[in-house]
């Protein structure tokens, strides 16, 4: 088991990537602390989780405001004990033609993938300090690391997210708190059901991957667990791209 | 008795059933990387140059994994027919090859006056050279059974600087270019071709090239403030081989403590 004992907090836990996440570090021995704003369905994972075996918690989640992430990080300490991994997963996908961008579609973007991304790291240091060690995983995309031409918003938010994760590295190293991010490509997820249904983009997109098929939300969660896991004990600051060759070009 | 052995497919372990072929494996990194593998359930080509060191290995896996595990094969990455006979050899022996490492490597701390044409052509010809050769000889292999996954140990010197070493710089950024040119090329054929990126590891290599003293620069400018252990390097690796790994290809797995986040 590669989280034996271990305290998780994962955001965006009812999601269809963050449940896949959830029950994986369950699996693998994490006591884990699923946050969503989604409360039944982070509740019914939480609960499918303990069904199986396993020790989970559901706690509600706003990523974008500091009270929330106060307060589920108590959580997680009070039931389970101090906080070993943080899973920055919650996050928001718009396809936006820059002109036609509203300031408040940009604002909601970037307060979701970005700002949630750093008060979960700021939070979370605190208990992590007092577990002696830590990994924080931010999700970001490859829209983090190549531009494309209907996400202005979304590229902007995912590139915050990457050189964040960065800065928190260097930061935090000294202190045995690792941050890295993962650069996931097209998942087959809910996320972007509408994209690909899309008759002119779904196929242009399609034909972009070398691979030629979306990813799976648990091909994603796999990295994850490594990046999370005491085997990518000198891995910080780093980005792990999962999109089947896409960004490789 | 041993021919029974030798067909014996492990069924435990993130790599069982497969069969590798890891260069280098004489000794440091690629040495801990081929015990890690059969200790997942893998069987290992141990290649390097180095026959006695190399021997070694492949005993001591057979020793803790049972006979026919690992073999040892003579291979000098540079050369060609070494390559085309390593490949022959894993085929032969194991039925199969699923996996490659290109972990031989070379290093050479000199400025760019001092650099020789002749340490330029080393350089470029065991870490840029080799994993080519590696990757060409591996893709007819592959292909017969479905697909595969290699994995190349470039360096962090591929992607950031230092003041010595410019032939070596040179030649992993070669590698880091090729692997993703043959990601996308190969990805067709479901072979998956990534990179990893060690900072500096604590192997014969380094310590030969630069002497204890001058290695306790690597504690000093580390936001970790240490040097890696190869163990750390060998499960980056690992997951990149195995099927854990699935949908990534072309990717740049970065082990350095830190060092090129700055």
């Amino acid at each position: 088991m590669k989280l034996k004992g271990k305290v998780a907090v994962i955001s965006g836990a009812a999601g269809a990537m963050g449940a896949v996440e959830a029950k994986l570090f369950a699996q693998e021995g994490a006591k884990v602390l699923l946050g969503d704003l989604v409360e039944e369905d982070g509740n019914r994972v939480a609960g499918e989780i303990e069904a199986s075996g396993g020790q989970a918690l559901f706690h509600r989640l706003d990523v974008t405001k500091e009270s929330d992430w106060v307060a589920a990080i108590a959580a997680a300490e009070e039931r389970f004990g101090p906080v070993d991994v943080l899973i920055n997963n919650a996050g928001v996908y718009r396809t936006t033609v820059i002109d036609q961008t509203t300031v408040a579609d940009w604002d909601d973007i970037m307060a979701i993938n970005a700002r949630g991304v750093f008060l979960g790291t700021k939070c979370v240091i605190p208990s992590m300090r007092r577990a002696g060690a830590g990994s924080i995983v931010n999700i970001s995309s490859t829209a983090g690391l190549v531009g494309n031409a209907v996400e202005g918003a979304y590229t902007a938010s995912k590139g915050a997210v990457r050189m964040f994760s960065k800065a928190a590295a260097i930061h935090y190293a000294a202190e045995g708190i690792r941050v890295n991010s993962v650069h996931p490509g097209v998942i087959d997820t809910k996320m972007v059901e509408h994209l690909m249904a899309d008759p002119e983009l779904g196929p242009l997109v399609m034909s972009k991957i070398p691979m030629g098929r979306m990813g799976t939300a648990a091909e994603v969660a796999k990295m994850v667990l490594f990046l999370a896991s005491d085997d990518s004990s000198y891995t910080t600051g780093s980005e792990l791209v999962v999109d089947g060759g896409y960004s490789a070009q | 008795m041993a021919c029974m052995e030798l067909n014996q497919v492990k069924t435990k372990g993130r790599l069982a059933g497969k069969t590798a072929l890891i260069t280098g494996a004489a000794r440091g990194q690629g040495a801990v990387e081929a015990a890690m593998f059969a200790r997942e359930g893998a069987r290992v080509l141990v290649c390097d140059v180095l026959d006695e060191g190399g021997q070694a290995v492949a005993d001591a896996i057979n020793s803790d994994h049972g006979q026919g595990t690992a073999v040892f094969c003579r291979l000098d990455v540079s050369r060609e027919p070494d390559w085309v006979q390593a490949i022959g050899l894993a085929s032969e022996t194991f039925g199969s090859l699923n996996v490659v490492v290109n972990n031989a490597g070379v290093l050479s701390p000199e400025t760019i006056t001092e650099t020789t044409v002749e340490t330029w052509d080393r350089m470029v010809a065991v870490n840029a050279a080799g994993p080519f050769l590696g990757i060409k000889h591996a893709v007819p292999a592959m292909r017969r059974v479905g697909g595969g996954s290699i994995v190349n140990v470039a360096s962090v010197s591929a992607i950031t600087a230092g003041k010595l070493g410019a032939a070596y710089h040179a030649s992993k950024g070669a590698i880091r270019s090729l692997a993703r040119s043959a990601a996308v090329q190969l990805a067709g054929d479901s072979i998956r071709v990534n990179t990893v990126f060690p900072g500096p590891v604590d192997t014969p290599m380094l310590r030969e090239t630069y002497g204890p003293s001058h290695l306790s620069r690597f504690d000093t400018q580390h936001p970790m403030g240490r040097m890696a252990m190869p163990e750390e390097i060998a499960h980056g690796v690992l997951f990149l081989a195995s099927d854990e790994s699935s949908y990534m290809t072309g990717s740049e797995l970065v082990i350095d403590g830190g060092w090129t986040a700055q």
